[in-house]
C-alpha cells in the first residue's frame, strides 16, 4: 500500500503544480502573437512523442551531481536531486505537461474573442477578464487538464524508473511495484495492485465523462479530450 | 440622476481614422474617414465590408489606426502624432456588438453589473435596477442569455453597455434579425434613455429601412471612405422611384391623378385615389390625367383641431383620427381623410390638443413636403 499512497501523493502534487503553472503558460500560448511561439508549443508537446526513457535520461543528467539542476539543488538543500521524491515530481511535471496545457489552450482558444472585447470595453483589465470570463468558460478544460495530469502521472513508468529508481517509500510507485512483483513471479500481489490501479483509473474517467455531460449541458460546451475530435 | 450623465449637451465625438485594411478574400483598401458625431443618433451607413465596424473598433480602442485622432469633447482618446492611445478600458465608450457578446455563464443581472466593478455594492445594485427597468427587462434578471429571446438579449446588451454611463455609445447592427415593431420599440426606449443624457450614439447599419426609421443624421461610407453626409433624404437622395421612396421611409405613399398644372406657380394639383381629396404638389414631368405617386413624411404633417386660416401652407385636409399609438417619444397617429395619412406627433402635442380616436382634425401640408415620385 505504500506504493499506492506514494503514487497518489505524486499524482496530486503534479496535478496541482501543473494547474498553477499551466494556466499562465496556456494563456500565453493561446493569446500571444509572438512569432517564435511555435517553438515553445513544440517543446510543450515533446513529451507526447518522446519515449519516456529519453525524457527520463536527460532529466536524470540535468539532476545529477554534475547537471545544472543537481548543482543548484545541492546548493540549496545540501543533497542531490536524483532519486528523491522532489526529483520525481519535477520529472513527472515535465512528462505530463502537454496533458495539462493542451486542454487549457484548446479551452481558452474556443472562448469567443468578442467576449474578451466586450469585457475590455466594459472596463475590465486582462486579469479580471481572465478570472471572470475566460476561466469560468474554460472549466471543462480545467477539469480535463487536472484529470489527465493526475491519471497520466499515476500510470507513468519509464520516467519514474529512470529518474527515481526504485526506493521503497521514496520513489517506488505503483507501476514500478507491479513490475517488481511480476519480475519476482508474485502474480497475486501484482494482480492486487493492478486491479486497484484499474479501478481508480476507471472511476476517474467515468467521473470526467459524467461532469462533461453535466457541464456541457449547462454552458453548451464539452470537455476537451485528447482522444475525441474537437 | 448622475450629474455627469445629465449635461444637456454631452461632448461631441470626433474621429479621424486612417488604416490599411487587409482582409482575407477581399482586396485591401485604405480606411480613410473623418466623422463628427454630436449628441443623438448618427447613422453610419454602408454595404458590408465598407469598413464600418473597423471604424467602431478604432473608436472603442479595440483596433489601432495607423494614423488619426479620436476625441470626445476635449478628451483625446487617440492621437497618432501626440502618441496618445488610451486603452479600451479607460475610454468610457459603450459598444454593443452585432453578436451582442453577452457573457453566457452570467445571469442578465450579472452581465449588466459587469461594468460597475468599482462601485460599492448598494450603488451598483441601484444602478443595475434603474437600467433594467429603463429597458424593461427587470423581470429577466436571473435568466441567462440562452434562456431569453433575441429582443430581450438586445435589451440586456444595451443595458449592460449603458449602465456605467458612457460618454459615447457605439452600436454595430445590434438589431439585425428583429422584426420592425420590436426594433422600433427598443429604439424608442433607447431614445427615452438618451433624452436626458444626450450622448453621441453612432449606429452602424447596412439597412436602408433602419436609416429611415432612426436617423436624423446619416454618414454613408463605402470602401473605407465617406460617400455623403446629411439627413436620410439627402443621403439616400430625394426619392425618384416608388421603390426608393418606400425604402427611404416616407410613411405616406399615396397614388393619384394630376388634375391641374399651374406652371407659373411651379405646382400642380393631384386628386388622391378613391377620394375627393386634392393636394398641391411641386410641378413634375406630368400632364393632366397622368397617374403619379406622392410621398410624404409623417413628421412633415401638421395637425390642427379647428380649421386653420391664414396659413401659407397650401394643403389643408379635413379628417378623423382612426388610431393612435404611443412609441416612446412619438405618437403615431392615423388620420382618415378619405385616404389614410400617418402623422407623427410628440406626446406633449397629443395631450395639449386632447387628441383621441374619433376626433375631427385638419392636416396641414406644405407643398414642398409632398414629394413627387415616378412609378
Amino acid at each position: 500500500m505504500d506504493a499506492l499512497l506514494l503514487s497518489l501523493r505524486l499524482a496530486l502534487s503534479v496535478s496541482a503544480i501543473l494547474l498553477a503553472g499551466g494556466l499562465p503558460l496556456a494563456y500565453w500560448l493561446a493569446y500571444s502573437n509572438w512569432r517564435g511561439k511555435f517553438l515553445l508549443e513544440a517543446v510543450v508537446a515533446l513529451p507526447l512523442v518522446l519515449p519516456p526513457t529519453v525524457l527520463g535520461f536527460y532529466v536524470l543528467l540535468a539532476m545529477g551531481p554534475r547537471g545544472p539542476l543537481g548543482k543548484l539543488w545541492q546548493l540549496f538543500f545540501g543533497h542531490g536531486m536524483a532519486f528523491t521524491f522532489e526529483g520525481l515530481v519535477l520529472a513527472s511535471v515535465l512528462y505530463s505537461l502537454p496533458f495539462a496545457v493542451q486542454p487549457l489552450i484548446a479551452s481558452f482558444e474556443s472562448v469567443d474573442r468578442k467576449l474578451l472585447d466586450a469585457s475590455a470595453v466594459l472596463g475590465a483589465g486582462r486579469l479580471r477578464t481572465f478570472w471572470r470570463v475566460i476561466l469560468p468558460l474554460s472549466i471543462p478544460g480545467v477539469v480535463t487538464a487536472l484529470v489527465l495530469s493526475f491519471a497520466h502521472t499515476l500510470g507513468e513508468f519509464g520516467v519514474v524508473l529512470m529518474v527515481g529508481g526504485n526506493l521503497e517509500g521514496v520513489t517506488r510507485t505503483v507501476s514500478i511495484d507491479i513490475y517488481d512483483h511480476v519480475q519476482s513471479l508474485q502474480y497475486a500481489e501484482a494482480n492486487r495492485m493492478a486491479l486497484v490501479l484499474l479501478a481508480i483509473s476507471f472511476a476517474v474517467l467515468s467521473a470526467v465523462y459524467a461532469v462533461n455531460r453535466q457541464v456541457g449541458r449547462q454552458i453548451g460546451r464539452r470537455l476537451w479530450t485528447p482522444w475525441a475530435a474537437n | 440622476m448622475d450629474t455627469v450623465g445629465s449635461e444637456l449637451n454631452a461632448a461631441m465625438l470626433t474621429a479621424r481614422v486612417k488604416m490599411e485594411r487587409l482582409r482575407a478574400g477581399s482586396p485591401p483598401f485604405l480606411l480613410d474617414i473623418a466623422v463628427k458625431v454630436p449628441s443623438g443618433i448618427t447613422i453610419l451607413f454602408g454595404p458590408s465590408g465598407a469598413g464600418k465596424s473597423t471604424v467602431l473598433d478604432c473608436i472603442a480602442g479595440l483596433a489601432r489606426p495607423d494614423a488619426g485622432r479620436i476625441a470626445v469633447g476635449e478628451g483625446v482618446l487617440f492621437d497618432s502624432q501626440a502618441g496618445v492611445n488610451c486603452p479600451p478600458q479607460a475610454r468610457r465608450i459603450a459598444y454593443v456588438f452585432q453578436t451582442l457578446a453577452l457573457f453566457p455563464h452570467m445571469s442578465a443581472e450579472e452581465n449588466v453589473a459587469y461594468g460597475l466593478d468599482g462601485l460599492p455594492r448598494e450603488q451598483r445594485a441601484a444602478r443595475v435596477e434603474e437600467i433594467l427597468i429603463a429597458f424593461r427587462v427587470e423581470k429577466l434578471r436571473t435568466r441567462r442569455p440562452a434562456e431569453i429571446s433575441g429582443g430581450e438579449r438586445q435589451r440586456i446588451a444595451l443595458a449592460r453597455s449603458l449602465v456605467a454611463q458612457p460618454r459615447v455609445l457605439l452600436l454595430d447592427e445590434p438589431l439585425t434579425g428583429l422584426d420592425a415593431n420590436l426594433k422600433a420599440a427598443i429604439i424608442d426606449d433607447l431614445r427615452v434613455w438618451n433624452a436626458a443624457r444626450r450622448i453621441p450614439i453612432l449606429y452602424v447599419t447596412h439597412s436602408r429601412e433602419e436609416v429611415d426609421a432612426l436617423g436624423e443624421r446619416v454618414i454613408a461610407m463605402d470602401r473605407g471612405r465617406m460617400v455623403s453626409e446629411g439627413t436620410p433624404m439627402e443621403v439616400l437622395e430625394a426619392p425618384r422611384r416608388k421603390r426608393l421612396a418606400q425604402t427611404a421611409g416616407f410613411e405616406n405613399l399615396l397614388s393619384g391623378t394630376v388634375v391641374d398644372l399651374r406652371e407659373a406657380d411651379g405646382v400642380m394639383r393631384v386628386r388622391l385615389n378613391e377620394s375627393v381629396c386634392e393636394i398641391e404638389v411641386p410641378l413634375g414631368f406630368a400632364v393632366v390625367g397622368d397617374r403619379v405617386h406622392v410621398a410624404i413624411r409623417a413628421g412633415d404633417i401638421l395637425l390642427a383641431t379647428s380649421q386653420p386660416h391664414g396659413l401659407s401652407a397650401r394643403n389643408v385636409i379635413e379628417g378623423r383620427i382612426v388610431a393612435m399609438e404611443t412609441r416612446g417619444t412619438l405618437v403615431r397617429t392615423r388620420v382618415n381623410c378619405g385616404v389614410e395619412f400617418i402623422v407623427h406627433l410628440t406626446p406633449g402635442a397629443a395631450r395639449t390638443l386632447e387628441l383621441a380616436v374619433g376626433v375631427r382634425v385638419w392636416l396641414v401640408l406644405k407643398t414642398h413636403s409632398c414629394h413627387l415620385v415616378e412609378e
